[in-house]
């Protein structure tokens, strides 16, 4: 019984304790509401467990579907279903929202509540954009999405919060808007919202390269990919800890589902057609913006912009459309969510102590923060691709992918390893190394328990995912195949 | 005969009583006892409704020697304009109280216009659908000057006069060459003749033209929109609230009947002009909208683009836009009592909101009301999971079925416009320090946050399940042919 619903609860299960967390906050101190979304938000990690306990890894399909007519007008059905490209994606949604809520306290003074339950809410919608196989119902989480982060930028975030709020806002639904009249498109084709429906479709080359360019708009602009991606630096830097986490680990990777879910298998030939643009771009992304994060001063601006440079590895790899370039950004997708999510933490760590972002009033943290030292280190090591970490496995897999397609792309795409180690390291040694230039930093408090232990589960699965990727690997395998498969026919 | 009028025309002769009745006793009842003749209205309302439901949606049926239709067009919007109105009064109630304007005068305008626009819906002869235009019009000329002191609103009112009168007389003109040309005011008659016989294109195309003209100006929609900001911003807000919702059912039925029925033969002359109408309503709107900082006169502009939406339903001549803008319409005039009836609640509470700026620091005072307005912009800017969004996407999938490609990407575009000034609101309300110290001096009525409150919270519940509504729209829409 619970198991024809399990995709329905692990959706409404955080967006309820969200809404009764909203409602029952008025009353709560400070303390039982922390522990109260802790407690709500270790319950939505929990649910989604079952996802991974029961899913079958041998089978391509979508499993634990759910089918019901919702709007029957427009024949839109509540439908959903996971399959192996949406299940990492929605554990590590779970997961790094759980962490995020257990660490929420140090940082944010005022309306704790509402914090907590914006980001459950968030969480449910996310989880929601990844198990939707109806494109409005698809739409409707995705956009609805943009609420919850809005408010979080907006309400907790830094003095120039408004602006980048709002350019986030408008830059996101800028692209959404072309993505609805894609789909509006295909419905008149098909009769049909169905995903499912829309990967049969056979369509004319035409309408395939505007179909294409179309959900480009919207999901690049998520990723984002050169030269849409000047609103993440901004939401990076005003949004809180917590905001910036999330929107790192799990936003950003919502375009990069969604090229899969979508863009990729309705309109194949749009996309051989328009493929060396598209690696053009990513490969500007990689090498360009790599350099501009070089000269960051803002260490969350340099972090930033490493997102963007390695979210750029994830499109080379889609891309190139063969098996090994899939998997590698794929599974750089997920690497990138935990190791994004660690710095960023760490950057919140520090910020939390010091109230400054800017790197030159760091150095020597070591001598203070031994414990977050090591941390660091390991972290800016994984994000420049070091081996034993996930960060290696993509970047990796991904090259591989390139030099079966080109010897001069896989070279362009193995300079971001000089890059990436550059601004990491170059800002590990700004930050963590040398005497403590100031005072204040001498008298710095090392991490407490509860940042310790985010800390080390992201350690732990940065180096677990380095050393046996198949954990991934295995889930994604089939699904990924059959959607391989997929767009490599034509559908004209 | 007489049942038959009294079967067809019920609700409209219950309604004439009602609002000459209520002009009697508000005379003996005066301020003290507004409370019964606001229960007299909300009563007339109820039971008006309950006559009107008990006509069947599918069959049309004619009174008063066919010049009055009873049909599922008719039955839609009736049903939605006394729903309206019950609400309009519910919110206005207090803030008019407090003003001295809760009158049997009021009472008595408010059901007249009313009058006026069933007589609209339901008209099926020229002079019937001018009757109801000129009954409509004159009572929203006189509602819009009843604050006598206020100089504003005697300047809206001349304003809305002129301009009104101009435009009626433009229908009136395309009327009469239609009436030439065809020898009949019937519009079914009329329809029927310029399908058989040849008449004149010249005095055809210019008759057309006219009535075109006439309609664009009722509706507000650009380039005849410019009394709507005046009008919105001079008069009170409840009045404003009144004229910027439940007319515009009859503005919809009035471009329906005229121009789907009587005038269907030049499908081709007309959808293009709706077309160049609803394009420039929708970016014009949205695009001056952005630099207005009073709120009235955002929310007109913000209304000259929900009627681009609108017309862009209409242009394209089918089924399925009807039944996009019926639903699109009823949505529209859901949103803006819920906006309004936010500004009314504010103003009880704080004194007179005037410029947007005045809503500063709401999320820190008020957070319900806050959560509220955010509800209910979001839904105006068509974000999902709310109603508006919904009313956008039918309207573009209409579009989009007809084969405009282009205009559709040029509505997404300005939704995308309309986004940015609600966002601002939603920013001033939630991220911006109040300017001035505003601590709530009075608490408001527990009434109407419940109405505002459940008006709001149905914005979301409809927006998830959009489903019977737009069942109903569609129905309505397939039955009007």
């Amino acid at each position: 019984m619970m198991m024809n619903f399990i995709l329905s609860i692990a959706i409404w299960t955080p967006i309820s304790l969200g809404i009764l967390l909203l409602i029952l906050q008025k009353n709560l101190s400070e303390n039982i509401i922390y522990k109260l979304g802790n407690i709500f938000g270790f319950i939505s990690f929990l649910i989604t467990i079952p996802l991974y306990i029961f899913f079958d890894t041998t089978y391509s399909g979508f499993q634990f579907q759910e089918i019901s007519p919702w709007i029957s007008h427009f024949s839109i059905q509540y439908h959903l279903g996971l399959d192996g490209i949406s299940l990492p994606l929605v554990m590590l949604t779970s997961f790094i929202t759980w962490l995020v809520i257990f660490i929420s306290s140090n940082s944010i003074s005022r309306s704790l509540g509402s914090y907590i339950a914006s980001f459950l809410i968030l969480s449910g919608l996310m989880i929601g954009v990844f198990l939707a196989l109806d494109a409005i119902l698809y739409y409707v989480f995705w956009e609805a999405m943009l609420i919850p982060m809005f408010l979080l930028i907006g309400v907790w975030g830094g003095p120039n919060r408004v602006y980048a709020t709002i350019k986030f806002f408008l830059y996101t639904v800028l692209g959404s808007l072309l993505m609805l009249v894609a789909f509006i498109y295909l419905f008149n084709q098909t009769g049909s919202f169905s995903i499912v429906d829309f990967y049969t479709k056979q369509l004319s080359l035409n309408a395939q390269v505007f179909l294409f360019i179309a959900f480009f708009m919207a999901f690049a602009v998520k990723i984002p990919m050169w030269p849409v991606h000047t609103w993440l630096p901004d939401a990076h830097v005003e949004a809180p800890t917590g905001g910036s986490v999330i929107l790192a680990a799990i936003m950003l990777k919502l375009g990069a589902y969604s090229f899969i879910r979508f863009a990729m298998p309705i309109a194949p030939d749009g996309l051989l057609l328009l493929k060396p643009y598209l690696i053009a771009i990513s490969l500007i992304a990689i090498v360009y913006i790599a350099l501009v994060a070089i000269v960051q001063t803002d260490m969350k601006k340099l972090i930033a912009y490493s997102s963007i440079s390695h979210m750029g590895f994830v499109t080379l790899g889609l891309f190139m459309l063969n098996p090994l370039g899939f998997e590698g950004g794929y599974v750089q997708m997920i690497s990138h969510g935990f190791i994004s999510a660690a710095l960023f933490f760490s950057i919140g760590v520090l910020y939390d102590r010091m109230h400054t972002r800017e790197i030159k009033d760091y150095g020597g943290v070591i001598n203070s923060m031994p414990l977050f030292g090591s941390f660091f280190v390991l972290f800016a090591m994984a994000n420049s691709g070091l081996p034993g970490t996930s960060g290696f496995v993509g970047e990796f897999l991904v090259i591989l992918g390139a030099m079966q397609e080109n010897f001069w792309i896989a070279f362009l795409a193995a300079l971001t390893l000089i890059f990436g180690a550059t601004y990491s390291l170059w800002l590990v040694k700004r930050i963590i190394f040398g005497v403590a230039k100031y005072k204040k930093i001498a008298g710095l408090i090392d991490l407490n328990a509860k940042e310790f232990f985010v800390m080390s589960a992201l350690a732990g699965l940065t180096l677990i995912i380095g050393i046996y990727p198949a954990l991934i690997t295995d889930i994604t395998n089939q699904s990924s195949i059959v959607m391989l498969e997929l767009i490599q026919q034509s559908k004209i | 005969m007489l049942t038959n009028i009294l079967t067809v025309a019920l609700p409209e002769i219950i309604i004439l009583i009602s609002a000459m009745s209520v002009l009697l006793l508000g005379v003996f009842f005066k301020n003290k006892n507004a409370t019964s003749l606001f229960g007299i209205t909300q009563l007339t309302l109820l039971i008006a409704a309950y006559f009107t439901s008990q006509l069947p949606i599918e069959s049309k049926l004619l009174a008063f020697n066919n010049m009055f239709v009873a049909d599922s067009l008719s039955l839609y919007l009736k049903l939605l304009s006394y729903f309206g109105l019950s609400l309009v009064l519910i919110y206005s109630r207090d803030y008019l109280l407090k003003k001295n304007l809760l009158n049997g005068e009021f009472f008595s305008l408010v059901l007249f216009a009313l009058l006026g626009i069933n007589l609209i819906i339901s008209s099926y002869h020229l002079l019937t659908l001018y009757m109801g235009i000129e009954l409509l019009s004159l009572s929203l000329y006189t509602l819009v000057a009843i604050d006598r002191k206020r100089q504003e609103a005697t300047e809206a009112a001349m304003k809305y006069f002129i301009l009104g009168a101009v435009a009626s007389g433009f229908l009136l003109y395309g009327f009469s060459m239609l009436y030439g040309i065809t020898g009949s005011l019937y519009l079914q008659e009329i329809s029927e003749q310029i399908g058989v016989t040849e008449v004149n294109p010249m005095i055809l195309s210019f008759a057309l033209v006219f009535v075109t003209v006439g309609i664009a100006f009722k509706f507000g929609a650009a380039p005849f929109q410019l009394w709507v900001p005046d009008v919105y911003q001079g008069s009170s807000t409840p009045i404003t609230m009144f004229i910027g919702s439940i007319p515009k059912f009859a503005s919809v039925a009035m471009l329906i009947r005229l121009l789907y029925q009587t005038l269907d033969h030049l499908v081709m002359d007309w959808q293009l002009m709706l077309l160049v109408m609803a394009i420039t309503s929708m970016l014009l709107g949205n695009i001056t909208a952005i630099a207005q900082t009073k709120i009235k006169r955002l929310l007109a502009y913000s209304t000259i683009s929900h009627v681009g939406f609108m017309l862009l339903g209409l242009a394209t001549g089918a089924i399925t836009g009807i039944s996009a803008a019926l639903f699109y319409i009823a949505t529209y005039v859901l949103m803006t009592l819920a906006s309004f009836g936010l500004i009314i609640c504010l103003s009880n509470q704080r004194g007179d909101i005037d410029k947007i700026s005045d809503l500063s620091g709401l999320a820190k005072d008020e957070p319900w009301l806050a959560f509220l307005l955010l509800i209910i912009f979001l839904s105006l800017a068509g974000i999902p999971p709310t109603i508006g969004f919904y009313a956008k996407f039918s309207i573009i999938q209409a579009t989009l079925q007809f084969g405009w490609i282009w205009p559709a990407v040029i509505a997404v575009m300005s939704a995308l416009i309309g986004i940015y000034y609600y966002l601002r609101m939603i920013k001033i309300a939630y991220f911006d320090d109040a300017i001035k110290a505003t601590k709530s001096s009075k608490s408001i009525h527990g009434e109407l946050t419940l109405t505002l409150t459940m008006n709001a919270i149905a914005l979301i519940v409809l927006g998830l399940f959009p489903s019977p509504l737009m069942d109903i729209a569609t129905l309505t829409s397939a039955l009007i042919f």
